[in-house]
Parts: structure tokens; C-alpha cells; sequence
């Protein structure tokens, strides 16, 4: 899950980063009067699961709370990255000298935390990591030990951090690698870690943060939790999370539903090898779970009928510890309390498909085949769906 | 033969007093796994299935001799059953459970390269040697014995893979489900090797998916390492960036980790690499 910037930076002040005390807002007077209040320069930020909003127009700078305003009604409705922007953030306008790259992330092939630092930061260190990636000073993390002071030492001298910037630089590598560990996060990142002039002396701030928590941490952190913006989601994907299934909506006519990711995504292949020279392709990911019990089997049916592009359902169910006979008559009991007229393609197989079938064949929906292979299940929904065009 | 469980195995059930674990120890047994134990904390001393109960693994491996366990202890404690088994220097664990966080496997990790032990998963159906040993969630039915060993990061598409194979008389030396989750105990390339040192093992069925680098190296490995033939499925060909497909560590980040990318490495030392699962017996065949 993905915090907002201001989230990530609120959370990343309880550990003793400073950031700026801005504010959000939700339309243009809000940010007039909030512009006002922190007085002077402001910066207008718009609030999406997305980086690169300063490349897409969503970061402007404002001389004044008239231009303030000017620039949030512009950045709220705007579209970055197929994001709606529906907040902005108020920021003051910071006094930049240099900006650095700070993160702390999971290295999944090293099997271990990674702390990541540069000091050509700010907009373009994706540029940055592609060409000269030698900019990026990265150290791996014992997870049983913490990042240590010498290790904060390699990474300032890595990035050749003026020495009376040390300090401040510790505190905040040590906020952040205790913010990510305290969090379940995956990443949390500052990018700039900006080297601000203020009132006359030189100092360090987070003038940007991003934070990506662990799904699987998340039932130990009700606070983060707290912080989830369903309005970045599509509404099948938050209705499938509260069903407890695996869902990912995609662009296509045919509704999948499957039981395991592995044979889930497997279909999603085959419907895409036959449908591609139709423009034919999976509506969906869906894995329903290892029993495909019935009350799982409506829940997925009336998500996956909810999405307006499905014109054909393919259900997909290798019954293992579970017997076909008993997935198909959950299967029909789920169609009776989810009709739908959409033809349905379904290949059960495993122990008992045989009966599995005879269930589905005998039950006299006539919008319902069944099919014996992965590949026939396939073609036969591909077919279904030009049908219907 | 076979590789890491088979009629040798005494295997105690972390968890066996749940609804999962109990239905799993009851199938493993029926299947004729010598299962010696379970283990709950406050209910040792209990008996389940006919086999005793014990508080901790410590105790259930001094009274049954026990060289493997199998943990189905939900997400939340899974993590600390693994410690509790690793300190009780189990040689084999296998972790069913889906949903550890990835911090909490980090450091397990951590501690599983310092220790003599060898763990499974998590995320994963477990370990199947026909005739001999089942442990784990793998439909038993499925398999026969044979020269095949399968190795794969998903469950279904295992049993997939498997059932094509027994149905078309090709039995399995081992069945490895090594799990979906982004940090596991044991690698593809972990597996290859031992099935590459297996007498009986005569080719490899390997069946990955997006996310991570590990078919990348396991493609290294059989280059370098392997003799016998391997034969691949990858899934996720048409899953978009960003978003995590059901398994924790199936998710492509950037352009890291990329089904194309898997295929083109695993095509380029010779892997022979399916275009959807039903067609993996009719390679190994070849
Ligand atoms: N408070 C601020 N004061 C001055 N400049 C800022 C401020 N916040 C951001 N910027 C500038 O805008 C750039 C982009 O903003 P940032 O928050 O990093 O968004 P993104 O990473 O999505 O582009 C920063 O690299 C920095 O140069
Ligand atoms: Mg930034």
C-alpha cells in the first residue's frame, strides 16, 4: 500500500526528519487560505500515488496565496500517470541548495534491507541510476542488527556530504531506517533530502517522501491502515480486498476467475495469446482461493460482473484437496444468487472432473460449456467474446 | 530415491490443533507419511489423530527422534514457529502459511544462513516423493512415481503440471514447491542442484513466475551446473508492472523481472520452455 507524500512526511517527522509544515487542501480556497497562513513562498503540490509530478506540471511554486490558489484550481482535476489529483499540498517554498537521494528499501535479491544515497537527487535521479547507477552509493543492512553509525559514516563520504552536514545526516538516515523497520515498509524515500538555506544556516529537510507499506504487515499497523486512499483504487479491487481475494482489473472482455495465483496468471496468458489478434484479451486476475468455496465463488462472480467491459466469464478450477463435484455445485449455487445472462466457460479438472462436469453440462444453463483443457477453455471464451461483438 | 523427504522422514506438524493443520495432518497421514507429532503451545500432553501433542518443538523432537517439520500456524506467529523450529535444529521446515511480512522474513533469513537447517517456502504447498512422503497441501492423487522432478513457485499450477505428466504415465521423483512469497527459505537453484545430484532424477520440470531474479540465476545455474534436460513454464506473461499478482513476490518492479525476460535467459542456455502448462509433458517427452 502507498502512503501520499504528506503522509509519508508526517510519518517520517515522528521519527526526527524534519520536513516542511505545510497543509492539504482539497480545492482552490483551501490552498488561498492555507498559502496565507504559512505566508511568503509557497509550493503547491499535487497528492498521487505517483512519482515524477514535478515533470507532469503537479509541483508549482507560488509567490503569493493568490498564485497559490491560481495553481492548485489548475492541479486538482489534473491526470498524472492516470492519476486523478483530488488534494493538493501546501507547502513552504524552500530556499534549495542541493538536493540528495535518501532511501531505505528491501533488496529481494540480497534477502536484506538496502539504505541508498546520492547527491544528485531531485528530479532526474531515475536518469541518474540508468546512466551513471556508479552516483548511487548503496549498503546492505543486517535486519538483526539496524543500520550502524559507520555505516552512515561509508555512505556521507560515498556521496562526498560536506562535513558539517554529517550530523544532520545521521539523524536522518537513523530516523528513516527506524521508520521503515517500525512501519513494515518496503520503501521510504526522500528525493530531494534538500540542503536548505534558512535563517542563516545550512540545514537538511525532506522536502519530498514516498512510503510503500508491506500488505502483509499491515494488520500490525491499524495507524498506517488508516492512512489508505481507496480513491487511487479501482472499486473491484477494494471490493475483492474486502472478500479476502486476490483481484487485479486489467483492460480485457473476459472475466477470469481461477483458483491459485500461478494458474491464475497462467490464464490471463492464454486468453491474451488467443484473443491479441482480435484485441481480445483477460478482463481480470483473480485468484479465489484454494477451495473455491461457494461464497467466495458469488463474491468473485459479482465483482467480476461488475466490470462493464466482461463480456464472457471463464472459470478455471483444478480441484485438489477439493473435489470437482463439490466446486461445481458451488459453482452453480453461486450462479443462482449472481445470475447473469454473459455465456460462461468452465474447465474444472482434478479429482472427480469427470462428475465436475456432468454437474455443470447438466444443469441446463444454457449460457454455461464446459471445456476439458486450459487451451479449450481459452479458445472457447475467445470465441464467446467475438460473438458478442 | 528421491530428494528431501521420503520414507525416512519423521515428520511433527507445527499447528496441528487448527482447522488447517489438522485437515492437512489427517490427508498426510492417509497418504502414509510418518508423521510422529504436532505441536501447540498448551496443549501438550493432548492427543490429535492418535499422534501426541507437545509444547514446543524442542520437546516433540527429544521424544520422537523428529527430522522434519511442517508449520500451517497462521501468518502472525509463522515467522516465530520457524525461529522455534530452527532452534530446535529441525534439518528440514516447510512453511505453508501465506502473508509473513517480508521484515519478519528478512531476518529469519538472517538466521536460517547461520544454521545447519534447511527451510521450505513459506507460501508454498510443500513437498510431495510419491509412494513415500507427503509434505505439505499437494494433492496426493496426482502424482506417481517416476524420473521427473518438479520444482515450482505456485501451487495449482504445480498440480497442474504434475496431473499432465501422471496422466500421460510420466511419474515425479520429488514435487518442491519452493512458494510465492518475495524472500524464501530454498531457491530454484537450491532444488536444481539436488535433483541434478539424484540418481533417479532423470529431467526437471521447473515452473516459475514473474517478480524477482530467481529464474534468471536458476538459468545461470543449469548452464554452468546441469547435465540433465529441464524443461519450463513461466507465468505472468501479460501481468501488468506494479501490481502484485496474487503471490506477495509476484509483482514486476520497474522492468525487473519480467516473464519475457525469464523466457528469453531460460531459452538462451537451452531450457525448453512451455507456451501455456498442458504443454510441458509433450517437451519432457521429446
Ligand atoms: N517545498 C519546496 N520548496 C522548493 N522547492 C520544492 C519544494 N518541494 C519540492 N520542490 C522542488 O520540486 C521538485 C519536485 O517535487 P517532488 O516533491 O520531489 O515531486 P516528484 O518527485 O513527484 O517530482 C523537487 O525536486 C524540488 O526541486
Ligand atoms: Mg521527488
Amino acid at each position: 500500500m502507498n502512503l501520499h507524500e504528506y503522509q509519508a512526511k508526517l510519518r517520517f517527522a515522528e521519527f526526527g526528519i524534519p520536513v516542511p509544515r505545510g497543509k492539504v487542501a482539497f480545492n482552490a480556497n483551501e490552498a488561498y487560505e492555507i498559502a496565507k497562513e504559512l505566508g511568503g513562498v509557497t509550493v503547491v503540490k499535487a497528492q498521487v500515488h505517483s512519482g515524477g509530478r514535478g515533470k507532469a506540471g503537479g509541483v508549482k511554486v507560488a509567490k503569493n496565496p493568490d498564485e497559490a490558489r491560481e495553481h492548485a484550481s489548475k492541479i486538482l482535476g489534473m491526470d498524472i500517470k492516470g492519476h486523478t489529483v483530488n488534494k493538493v499540498l501546501i507547502d513552504p517554498g524552500a530556499n534549495i541548495k542541493g538536493e540528495i537521494y535518501l532511501a531505505v528499501t528491501n533488496d529481494r535479491a540480497a534477502r536484506k534491507p538496502l539504505i541508498m544515497a546520492s547527491s544528485e537527487g531531485g528530479m532526474d535521479i531515475e536518469e541518474v541510476n540508468r546512466t551513471a547507477p556508479e552516483k548511487i552509493k548503496r549498503i546492505h543492512i543486517n535486519p538483526l542488527i539496524g543500520l550502524r553509525s559507520y555505516q552512515i559514516t561509508e555512505l556521507a563520504s560515498g556521496i562526498n556530504l560536506p562535513h558539517d552536514l554529517w550530523k544532520q545526516f545521521e539523524k536522518i538516515a537513523l530516523g528513516l531506517y527506524e521508520c521503515y523497520a517500525a512501519s513494515d515498509a518496503t520503501l521510504c524515500e526522500i528525493n530531494p533530502l534538500a540542503v536548505v538555506e534558512e535563517y542563516g544556516q545550512t540545514i537538511l529537510k525532506a522536502l519530498d517522501g514516498k512510503m510503500t507499506i508491506d500488505g502483509n504487515g499491515l494488520g500490525r499497523h491499524p495507524e498506517l491502515e488508516a492512512l489508505r486512499d481507496t480513491s487511487e483504487e479501482p472499486q473491484e479491487e477494494i471490493t475483492a480486498r474486502e472478500s479476502d481475494l486476490s483481484y487485479v482489473k486489467l483492460d480485457g472482455q473476459i472475466g477470469c476467475m481461477v483458483n491459485g495465483a500461478g494458474l491464475a496468471m497462467a490464464t490471463m496468458d492464454m486468453t491474451a495469446h488467443f484473443g491479441e489478434q482480435y484485441g481480445i484479451g483477460p478482463a481480470n486476475f483473480l485468484d479465489v482461493g484454494g477451495g473455491a468455496d461457494p461464497e467466495q465463488v458469488a463474491a468473485a462472480l459479482r465483482i467480476i460482473l461488475s466490470d462493464k467491459n466482461v463480456k464472457t466469464i471463464l472459470i478455471n478450477i483444478f480441484g485438489g484437496i477439493t473435489r470437482c463435484d463439490d466446486v461445481a455445485r458451488g459453482i452453480i449455487t453461486a450462479m443462482n444468487e449472481v445470475p447473469t445472462q454473459l455465456p460462461i466457460i468452465v474447465r474444472l479438472i482434478g479429482t472427480n472432473q469427470e462428475e465436475g462436469l456432468a454437474i455443470i453440462n447438466s444443469a441446463n444453463l444454457t449460457n454455461m460449456t464446459g471445456a476439458k483443457t486450459l487451451y479449450e477453455a481459452a479458445q472457447k471464451a475467445v470465441e464467446a467474446v467475438r460473438g458478442a461483438k | 530415491m528421491a530428494i528431501l523427504v521420503d520414507k525416512n522422514t519423521k515428520l511433527v506438524v507445527q499447528g496441528i490443533t487448527g482447522k488447517q493443520g489438522r485437515f492437512h495432518a489427517q490427508q498426510m497421514i492417509e497418504y502414509g507419511t510418518n508423521v510422529v507429532g504436532g505441536v501447540r503451545a498448551g496443549k501438550g500432553g493432548e492427543w490429535v489423530l492418535g499422534k501426541p501433542v507437545f509444547d514446543t518443538v524442542k520437546a516433540a523432537r527429544e521424544a520422537t527422534g523428529a527430522n522434519c517439520s511442517i508449520i500451517y500456524v497462521p501468518a502472525e506467529g509463522a515467522a516465530d514457529a520457524i525461529l522455534e523450529a530452527l532452534d530446535a535444529e529441525i534439518e528440514l521446515i516447510v512453511c505453508i502459511t501465506e502473508g509473513i511480512p517480508i521484515q519478519d522474513m528478512m531476518k529469519v533469513r538472517a538466521i536460517l544462513d547461520t544454521s545447519n537447517s534447511r527451510l521450505i517456502g513459506a507460501n508454498c504447498p510443500g513437498l510431495l516423493t510419491p509412494g513415500q512422503a507427503k509434505v505439505g497441501i499437494m494433492p496426493g492423487y496426482i502424482a506417481t512415481p517416476g524420473p521427473i522432478g518438479v520444482v515450482s513457485k505456485s501451487g495449482t499450477l504445480t498440480y497442474e503440471a504434475v496431473y499432465a505428466l501422471t496422466q500421460r504415465g510420466i511419474g515425479q521423483t520429488t514435487c518442491v514447491g519452493i512458494g510465492g512469497d518475495p524472500i524464501n527459505g530454498t531457491s530454484f537453484l537450491d532444488v536444481l542442484q539436488m535433483f541434478e545430484e539424484d540418481p533417479n532424477t532423470e529431467k526437471v520440470v521447473l515452473i516459475g513466475e514473474i517478480g524477482g531474479t530467481d529464474e534468471q540465476k536458476a538459468a545461470d545455474f543449469i548452464d554452468k551446473h546441469m547435465t540433465k534436460p529441464v524443461v519450463a513454464f513461466i507465468a505472468g506473461q501479460r501481468a501488468p508492472a506494479g501490481k502484485t499478482m496474487g503471490h506477495a513476490g509476484a509483482l514486476v518492479e520497474g522492468n525487473v523481472g519480467t516473464a519475457a525476460e525469464k523466457i528469453e535467459k531460460l531459452k538462451s542456455v537451452g531450457v525448453k520452455v512451455a507456451s501455456y502448462p498442458e504443454q510441458i509433458p509433450d517437451l519432457i517427452m521429446q
